[in-house]
């Protein structure tokens, strides 16, 4: 206390009342100091990234799961950031205090995720939590803005985290850097208010909804694929979980992934911005009574947003009904026959001793051995780029194109045929058509691996998408 | 009750089911209005006839206008595969009455085929 004012006799007066003033400065100031350490942490991680060697010391690697401090006021600082989010009718001091005091998780960091993380960051979200398993490719860098090219390689949890603390240091984020699946779901579930699905498979997808329902959590759903978007918020006040919509997993052949289907950023970026929007709608009690709805999203429609009207939760439905028959998580992978990342798999329908690699490929080539390539892939990837003297007809109509293979088989119809395609997936598949038209009399082959494997094996020039 | 042998129905498709049928979004479609009722006893030949429910479209749909692949769009049982949600007039078809709804001139169907991506 200042004992050296010259009014002593008033100050000592007051000296009862002025404890509250003193209180509330150092309470201030304690948030700043946070604050301040928040943001040193952020420029820390950031240098680090000029240092790959020393990250992994730097970044939390156990999320703390303990329940996130509730405030009862906001901070200078928190008014000052959030001033504009403050003036608005309906939101204000309550709806922001809501965020603050709400945890988060954002189960992915890609395409969704990455609007999804940073506009919840920097609205003012408590604690953020992001999982993924996976690491930053240039591939990724048109939708998933959160990353950068800096940060190839580096685990996307991690670089969410950082790209997050950059924008608001005042979001405490905690990375969880593993792949989610029935054995560390639940705890990291419960740990959360909200859940975000920003995933990329089936299987992740029907694990968070169990996960949500035995836990109790609203799940906030997206899903984007190459002008197409959905938005469905699941287990919230009386609506539908995604089992109600959907008890069957769709056939694993039926389920297109980005890398194979293709995504125009923008359109994942949207439905990330709009799970954000539902997530801070939920945390603020906005809208609470509106029905269950789905939103469709679709880029080249000349109507792009629709909404529909849903179904309630089910009585029938075995996680969310009235008797339910799952009472704790399952295994999503063998449930949904497909696996919980959105990785092409390798088929393996032709031995291997019957298929050519790359290397053997070559050889034929630089011998000059006459013979038909023939490339399936969907045309406009064989116009990206292609071999010399291939000729294209997709998978699908191959049927209907045999005989313009025919017409480059030679006079004794005896010419050999080398299928290729992007991976060496669906090579295999137009091999055993071939066969079935039995079109020559020389052998017909596939190439292992594909153009990816060309360009890794054979020829580093040759791009790769 | 005055009837039409067709109705007039507006057949949406979106989440990849375009591509199924020839990438077209939108197909207006005149469907029968009714549909035979098949019985075992194949000697009748009064033909007994039912309103067009939503169950008969779907297979009217896989039969004339389908281009490939009918096993992405029709299941085992007649209904659509797993994974496709059915809007009637813009809602869950789950409020309508699911396969057995009877169709109305001018219904909009739309066929949506869940995305997983992201």
């Amino acid at each position: 206390m200042n004992t050296s004012n010259s009014t002593h006799s008033s100050a000592k007066s007051d000296s009862s009342t002025s404890v509250e003033p003193l209180e509330q400065r150092v309470r201030r100031l304690e948030q700043e100091k946070v604050a301040l350490e928040q943001q040193i942490e952020a420029l820390r991680l950031e240098q680090a990234l000029w240092n790959r060697s020393t990250l992994a010391a730097d970044l939390p690697k156990e999320a703390p799961l303990d329940p996130l401090p509730k405030v009862e006021k906001l901070s200078n600082l928190e008014i000052a950031r959030y001033g504009r989010q403050l003036i608005l009718p309906n939101f204000g001091i309550q709806g922001q205090m809501d965020l603050r005091n709400c945890a988060m998780l954002v189960v992915g960091a890609g395409g969704l995720g990455a609007s999804c993380a940073l506009y919840l960051g920097g609205a003012g979200v408590g604690r953020l939590g992001i999982v993924d398993h996976d690491t930053v490719d240039i591939s990724n860098l048109h939708r998933q803005i959160i990353h950068n090219e800096s940060r190839q390689g580096m685990p996307k949890a991690e670089s969410a985290a950082i790209s997050v603390r950059m924008l608001n240091p005042l979001c405490q984020v905690i990375v969880h850097n593993l792949v989610l699946d029935s054995s560390n779901a639940q705890p990291i579930i419960n740990a959360y208010d909200i859940v975000i699905d920003a995933t990329d498979n089936a299987a992740t997808r029907y694990l968070l909804n169990d996960a949500c329902v035995l836990g109790g959590k609203p799940l906030v759903s997206g899903s984007a694929l190459r002008f197409d978007g959905q938005l469905t918020t699941y287990n919230y006040r009386g609506g539908p979980c995604y089992r109600c919509l959907f008890p069957t997993p769709p056939p694993a052949e039926t389920v297109t992934n980005c890398s194979d289907g293709g995504v125009l950023g923008v359109v994942p970026g949207t439905i990330g911005c709009l799970q954000a929007l539902e997530a801070i709608k939920i945390a603020t009690r906005m809208n609470e009574h509106d029905p269950p709805t789905m939103t469709l999203f679709s880029a080249n429609s000349s109507t792009m947003f629709r909404t529909i009207k849903l179904r309630k939760r089910k009585p029938d439905c075995i996680v969310c009904g009235d008797s339910p028959t799952i009472d704790k998580l399952i295994d999503y992978v063998q449930f949904c026959g497909s696996s919980a990342t959105d990785k092409t798999p390798d088929l393996f329908l032709i031995p291997f001793q019957e298929r050519l690699t790359c290397k053997a490929y070559k050889s034929i080539y630089d011998r000059r051995t006459p013979h038909v390539l023939l490339d399936v892939r969907e045309k406009v990837q064989f116009d990206i780029c292609s071999l010399p003297s291939s000729i294209n007809i997709p998978l699908k109509n191959l049927p209907e194109h045999i005989d313009e293979i025919k017409d480059q088989l030679g006079p004794q119809q005896d010419r050999p045929v080398y299928v290729v395609c992007r991976r060496g997936n669906d090579s295999q598949p137009a091999v055993k058509i071939l066969q079935e038209y039995g079109i020559t009399r020389g052998e017909i082959k596939d190439i292992v691996g594909g153009l990816e494997k060309w360009s890794d094996q054979i020829d580093p020039d040759f791009p790769k998408y | 009750m005055a009837t039409k042998d067709t109705l007039q129905i507006e057949l949406q498709f979106s989440g990849g089911m375009e591509l199924l049928f020839d990438n077209q979004k939108t197909i207006q479609a005149d469907v029968p209005a009714f549909f035979p009722i098949v019985t075992k006893d194949t000697d009748t030949n009064q033909q007994e006839r039912h309103a067009a429910t939503i169950r008969d479209l779907i297979a009217w749909t896989s039969i004339e206008l389908l281009k490939e692949r009918p096993e992405l769009f029709i299941g085992d049982d007649g209904s659509v595969r797993a994974g496709i949600l059915v809007l009637i007039n813009g809602a869950d078809w789950e409020l309508e009455g699911e396969l057995e709804y009877e169709l109305q001139d001018k219904d909009e169907i739309v066929f949506i085929s869940t995305l997983h991506g992201g």
